[in-house]
């Protein structure tokens, strides 16, 4: 991709403890984290972290607990500090800003969004989503019409004078969401947004995040240690292991060839036939009988529908108006069963 | 002959023990020996205290000199201290003598709905204002309104200034781990210290005329609570909302009071809560140097035997202390936004 990233990590490495700059070479020169513990008493948060994030994506940083994903979005403002490394930001880097410009940085270019939702407990759901333009020193009547304007398009109409304690959980981080949109910043962090919401509530907020973005194109980093959610809401998905990047690119490519054991592990317990899309799986077009034309955003869930299970079936993948490609089912019914590595049975 | 005679004698110290000769003052039991004519009996393994070692060799200090000792360098600096403390803790006195002129001048009739729309304000409480009004009317006839004021106007001063001083001081001790590790032992010993003890070396350094000196007395062992608990409201603020703060760009001011100080508020609360009780109880015991109020009533009470006098101050100090704790409790509860009802 030629386009400059709208956030880049470079050559990112976090150790937890006192000396952590004095044994960073040991890490550089392939020190596991076990041994790091073991021999120097620190513990490695990440190691050589190089991602790009394009203006206007979704990120997804996946990983499990402990794998550093929290970590690594806590550089991205800085709320964590690096042990080495670069983070630019629209090309700028960061890491050279003065408290004053981190800041502003922190004020105008970033929101974030956390598990646990971080609302303040003695102000109004309107106070709260207006909290970062009253930061920026705005006056209150500005604040409150955002605000309101915002908490409309999550769904929160009604609910401005209330306080959180008096909203759910869901409601709750819907006005975490309010308040990163009212900040009105090109850059949303989400921390494990959706973690602490039950799975219903959990898909809604996904939908709704997606249709917010269709909107709004922001750049959004979010973390998440749900593969489902990381692969429904991923442009670019990064997955993390121990601090390091293991695998990173399109969640589709990701799934079709996974490049380590332990994504081949993550990755075959997913409803493939949900996640893949048609153009995951078509071929360049050559035939010319076609039982229909599909989308090549279509799932193969609904290929599988539309086919009656028919596997002989050839379909013309059209991208709008264009044709791209085609589509075998017998292709289809083949990538429905994970790559295994070659000793597994 | 002395028990540890023998040791000074080994250790080749006679000769340093004898140049001071015993013409140090000599005991009761001693001289009632010299009287009678008879050798006093030590016991079989005296403790080598002071004393004891003191019967052996008069040129070590007796017992008796260390407390003289104390109270010399004490007076000895006094004049230092009092040339510093006298002048700073003077408004002290001018705020104390105000506020209970003030009480004492405004006529009932008018203190009394004050004091109620002050508790309706502070508790948004009918019940809490309900009985505040009863107990200041009770107090009232018995006769113990002027008393009951006086006291009252004594806490008011004490408790204000204990906040002002507390808070910021507990503001400081959060966001400083060495400032707390020297300021809490401080703490632990002014919350220790017997509340007479506060008494005497404040009746040394200022005269007893002087309404400073149970102000500082009160305020000293009032302050407490209010500090420690300012500290531990601010450390004990959720991370995860500091955070919050962080990432969207608050200064330290900012965090300070937007977020810090309004979620520590109901721990601040209670510290005040705590800090009325203590200036309460400590306005009882200033009434032996001249702390006006209903200690004087409970004073002599027990001075004179007057036992119905004593009791009616004392259930009188309860009442006041039920209706400031109450009406706080109530501004307590009404301030924590963490647990509204739905």
């Amino acid at each position: 991709m030629t386009k400059e990233p709208k956030v880049s990590l470079r050559g990112l490495y976090k150790i937890f403890g006192a000396k952590d700059e004095a044994i960073l070479h040991h890490v550089q020169a392939g020190m596991s984290k076990e041994d790091l513990l073991v021999q120097h008493h620190h513990v490695l948060g990440l190691q050589d972290i190089n991602v790009d994030m394009q203006a206007g994506e979704i990120t997804v940083v996946m990983g499990l607990s402990g794998s550093g994903k929290s970590t690594l979005i806590r550089h991205l403002n800085r709320l964590i500090d690096p042990t080495a490394g670069e983070i630019l930001v629209d090309g700028e880097d960061v890491m050279a800003l003065s408290e004053t410009g981190l800041r502003s940085l922190r004020q105008n270019k970033m929101s974030m969004v956390f598990q646990k939702f971080a609302l303040l407990p003695h102000r109004t759901v309107l106070q709260n989503a207006g909290l970062a333009l009253a930061v920026r020193g705005e006056d209150a009547a500005t604040c409150n019409a955002e605000a309101s304007k915002w908490l409309d398009r999550v769904g929160l109409k009604g609910y401005e004078n209330h306080y959180p304690a008096q909203l759910s959980g869901g409601m709750q981080q819907r006005v975490g969401i309010a308040r990163a949109l009212t900040a009105n910043t090109d850059i949303m962090l989400m921390d494990e947004a959706f973690s602490a919401l039950d799975p219903l509530i959990r898909t809604d907020m996904q939908n709704l995040l997606l249709e917010l973005q269709e909107e709004l194109h922001k750049t959004i980093v979010f973390i998440t240690h749900d593969l489902d959610e990381a692969l429904k809401l991923a442009d670019h998905l990064v997955i993390l292991k121990d601090g390091a990047v293991v695998q990173q690119g399109e969640p589709q490519g990701i799934l079709m060839n996974p490049s380590d054991p332990y994504i081949e592990d993550f990755v075959s317990d997913i409803n493939r036939a949900r996640v893949l899309r048609v153009k995951s799986v078509m071929e360049p077009l050559t035939g010319t009988e076609f039982a229909g034309d599909v989308s090549l955003h279509d799932n193969l869930e609904s290929m599988i529908a539309r086919s009656g299970g028919d596997t002989t079936l050839h379909y013309r993948v059209m991208d709008g108006d264009a044709p791209v490609g085609e589509l075998h089912m017998r292709d289809l019914v083949k990538a429905l069963v994970p790559r295994l590595s070659s000793g597994d049975a | 002959m002395a028990f540890y005679d023998g040791l000074f004698k080994v250790l080749g110290l006679s000769d340093w023990c004898g140049a001071g000769a015993s013409n140090a003052p000599m005991s009761m039991a001693d001289l009632l020996a010299q009287n009678t004519g008879e050798e006093t009996k030590g016991e079989f393994f005296p403790f080598p205290s002071l004393d004891n070692l003191n019967e052996s060799c008069s040129g070590i200090i007796q017992s008796r000199d260390v407390t003289k000792g104390i109270e010399n360098g004490f007076l000895a600096a006094k004049p230092a201290l009092k040339s510093v403390l006298d002048p700073i803790t003077q408004p002290l006195s001018w705020l104390l003598d105000g506020a209970l002129w003030t009480f004492a001048t405004i006529p009932w009739f008018i203190m009394v709905p004050i004091l109620v729309a002050i508790s309706y304000y502070a508790s948004r409480s009918k019940a809490v204002t309900g009985f505040v009004l009863f107990s200041i009317l009770l107090l009232g006839l018995v006769d113990h309104y002027d008393v009951a004021m006086q006291t009252l106007s004594i806490i008011f001063v004490c408790t204000g200034i204990s906040v002002l001083l507390g808070v910021p001081i507990g503001i400081a001790m959060s966001k400083s781990d060495r400032l707390q590790r020297s300021v809490v032992p401080v703490l632990d010993l002014l919350q220790t210290l017997p509340t007479f003890v506060y008494l005497i070396p404040l009746i040394f350094l200022f005269s007893v005329t002087e309404s400073k000196l149970y102000g500082i007395a009160i305020i000293l062992y009032a302050i407490v609570p209010v500090v420690r608990l300012t500290d531990l409201g601010i450390r004990l603020v959720d991370k995860d909302v500091i955070e919050a703060a962080n990432a969207f760009g608050m200064n330290a001011r900012q965090k300070l009071v937007k977020v810090e100080l309004p979620l520590a508020l109901p721990n601040i609360m209670a510290g005040i809560n705590q800090t009325i009780m203590m200036s309460l109880a400590m306005v009882v015991i200033a009434s032996l140097v001249s702390a006006p109020g209903l200690g004087v009533n409970v004073l002599r009470g027990i001075r004179n035997l007057e036992l119905g006098v004593g009791i009616v101050a004392g259930i009188g100090i309860v009442l006041l202390a039920v209706i400031l704790d109450r009406v706080s409790k109530a501004a307590l509860s009404r301030v924590d936004m963490t647990h509204v009802k739905h």
